[in-house]
């Protein structure tokens, strides 16, 4: 066994001189491959980020939002609608609910505001979400003000600020009293931004639905199973847009790759001879090759994966954000909370490192089961 | 006692092929432990041939080669490459050194397969580089070496794990008058040293060395006539 090792140990030294001799060619492969992988490991880790932020959202969302509707637009619904949707059979509970985006004109940033069932929360103070706390340099028992739907400005306390597991729900948040709400909004006191509506078993939700409909014809009905399903086909397809253009650089990398890589120079089969000419196994030429391929592939996958996370989580995007991130203008400073697949990460691994390895293996194969006399001419 | 035995060896090149070429035709030999044999004659006369075969690096068409009376030729590769790395260490007329790296990496080359420390094999290399004069030139790459070092530096790659026969071909093709000379000093303390020195060389400065015991001419891939 020690046997053993050391004879990796001593290929794997040799393979290391042989790539540090042929340094620019190696680190300009290393480089392209780096560059591949960082792109998409990239697209990758944002779309799922992002569809898991979204999950995480809708999941504390109601199983149905009833909206009013004037002329396709939404519009204030009446409380009054509440005791009607309660009336039908299989609904738990219909809940008002008020929130509504303002623009800050300090920051040039829109804040979501949202009315919160909060003890703390009476009139005059708010809670903030870090991204804004951060955004405002603002702290617990700073003020911030708001200008009325009349002109007016108000002054309201923040009284605590949080954060969630996902930075889209907490980033931009600001919880208000219902009084200071309907005051900064001009939402009359019969009016709520939408219901929320809770049934007692999910199965009859598309019933129940229909029921809505039939009963209030100027209202839609949202369901979060729909919701989660065009959070899902919009990542899918901007993921999908960004991965068809990445095709192309893939496939010449491919090319550059398997040229490189499949390609023996006559200098290298000259050494191939004359390693086996002085007691090298065919085995020891493969496992050299092997090792020389899994080196250059994975520490450029490693390097890509490590860059694609710093630029993902860390630079929120910067490169493809305008593709991605529709709403970006929205989210002043908006991070990415960390979220991986390992799965994807697995089939990157194995789309990568795995092919590369081969491709180096197999030409080495073939110049090394050749007699090795064919130094001594 | 013979150390290696051929015995009626041929070799045919493309085989069924318009361009079928027989380079060693019908070779029976002996050759002793402990002593210096040199194949002399014309360039294409087969020593060259013949040296890959006794020295395991290709298998012949026809016959059979024993190494300390045993048929080796049947064996598979992996115990074929065992034995040359074991039994046989090489000189070679174009030196074969590999390029980038350094000259006592070349010359431990031998010894990674066999699994030896890396620690010891760099001390022995080390060692071999003093003996053969050319230590201070252990870490210079091999492409900077002159032709008298790169020599050397083969010399040490060949005795690196020790082996029984050192095969030599065209060893002077490369080299001055004076080099020649330091290299058959070389040589003849490698014999006194035990080692069997099987040379290939059409260069007189070899075959009439006095370390040398004896020269087998070869021509069109048959031995003409043995001289003692």
């Amino acid at each position: 066994m020690a046997t053993w090792i050391e004879r990796h140990r001593n290929i794997l030294d040799f393979t290391l001189s042989s790539l540090l001799r042929r340094k620019r060619k190696n680190a300009a492969l290393v480089s392209v491959y780096t560059l591949i992988v960082f792109l998409l490991a990239s697209v990758l880790f944002f779309t799922y980020a992002l569809r898991k932020e979204a999950s995480i959202l809708l999941i504390g969302a109601p199983e149905m939002i009833v909206q009013k509707l004037v002329a396709g637009r939404q519009e204030p619904i009446p409380v009054a609608y509440i005791e009607q949707i309660r009336a039908i059979r299989g609904v738990s509970s219909v809940q008002a609910r008020l929130w509504g985006y303002y623009y800050d004109p300090v920051v040039g940033a829109n804040y979501t505001l949202m009315v919160a069932e909060d003890p703390d929360l009476s009139p005059g103070g708010i809670a903030v979400g870090e991204g804004l706390a951060r955004i405002r340099l603002a702290a617990a028992g700073d003020t911030i003000e708001f200008m009325t739907y009349r002109g007016v400005t108000i002054e309201l306390e923040i009284r605590k600020t949080f954060s969630s597991e996902s930075g889209l729900v907490s980033s931009d948040l600001v919880l208000i009293s219902e009084n200071d709400f309907r005051e900064v909004f001009g939402v009359q006191t019969h009016y709520s931004t939408d219901l929320a509506v809770t049934v007692r078993n999910p199965k009859e939700l598309p019933t129940i639905a229909l029921k809505v409909a039939e009963m209030l014809p100027d209202t839609r009905q949202i369901l979060r199973e729909e919701l989660l399903r065009t959070y899902d086909a919009i990542f899918n397809w901007r993921g999908g847009i960004l991965l068809a253009i990445l095709m192309g650089a893939v496939l010449a990398f491919i090319i550059f790759a398997w040229d490189k890589a499949s390609g023996l120079s006559m200098e290298e089969k000259r050494e191939i001879g004359i390693l086996k000419a002085v007691g090298w196994e065919t085995s020891d030429i493969i496992r050299m090759k092997f090792w020389e391929g899994l080196v250059v592939s994975l520490s450029s996958f490693l390097m890509g994966i490590l860059l694609a996370y710093i630029h993902v989580f860390f630079t929120s995007f910067m490169l493809f954000e305008p593709v991605l991130k529709g709403w970006a203008v929205l989210y002043p400073q908006f991070k990415i909370t960390p979220f991986i697949d390992g799965a994807q990460v697995a089939s990157l691994f194995f789309l990568t490192v795995v092919p590369y390895t081969v491709a180096t293996i197999i030409p080495s194969w073939r110049a090394a089961v050749v007699d090795p006399d064919s130094v001594m001419r | 006692m013979a150390m290696i035995e051929l015995r009626d060896v041929r070799k045919v090149f493309n085989s069924g092929k318009p361009n079928e070429f027989s380079a060693v035709q019908g070779i029976s030999l002996n050759i002793e432990a402990g002593k210096v044999t040199v194949l002399k004659g014309p360039s294409g006369s087969g020593k060259t041939t013949l040296l890959t075969l006794i020295g395991c690096m290709a298998r012949p068409t026809a016959g059979r080669i024993m190494l300390s009376d045993r048929e080796i030729m049947s064996l598979p590769e992996r115990f074929l490459t065992e034995i040359r790395r074991k039994t046989f260490g090489f000189i070679f007329q174009q030196f074969n050194l590999i390029k980038g790296i350094t000259a006592l990496e070349n010359a431990m080359l031998p010894a990674y397969p066999t699994g030896e420390k890396f620690s010891s094999i760099r001390k022995r290399g080390l060692h071999l580089f003093e003996l053969f004069n050319i230590a201070r030139k252990a870490n210079s790459k091999a492409e900077w070496l002159s032709g008298g070092e790169a020599q050397r530096v083969t010399i040490v790659r060949a005795l690196m794990n020790n082996p029984s026969v050192i095969i030599a071909d065209e060893p002077t093709a490369h080299l001055d008058t004076k080099l020649s000379v330091e290299l058959m000093d070389i040589l003849e303390k490698l014999k006194e040293d035990g080692k069997t020195l099987l040379l290939a060389s059409h260069d007189s400065l070899v075959y009439e060395s006095g370390a040398v015991d004896r020269v087998v001419n070869v021509r069109d891939g048959r031995i003409e006539g043995a001289e003692e």
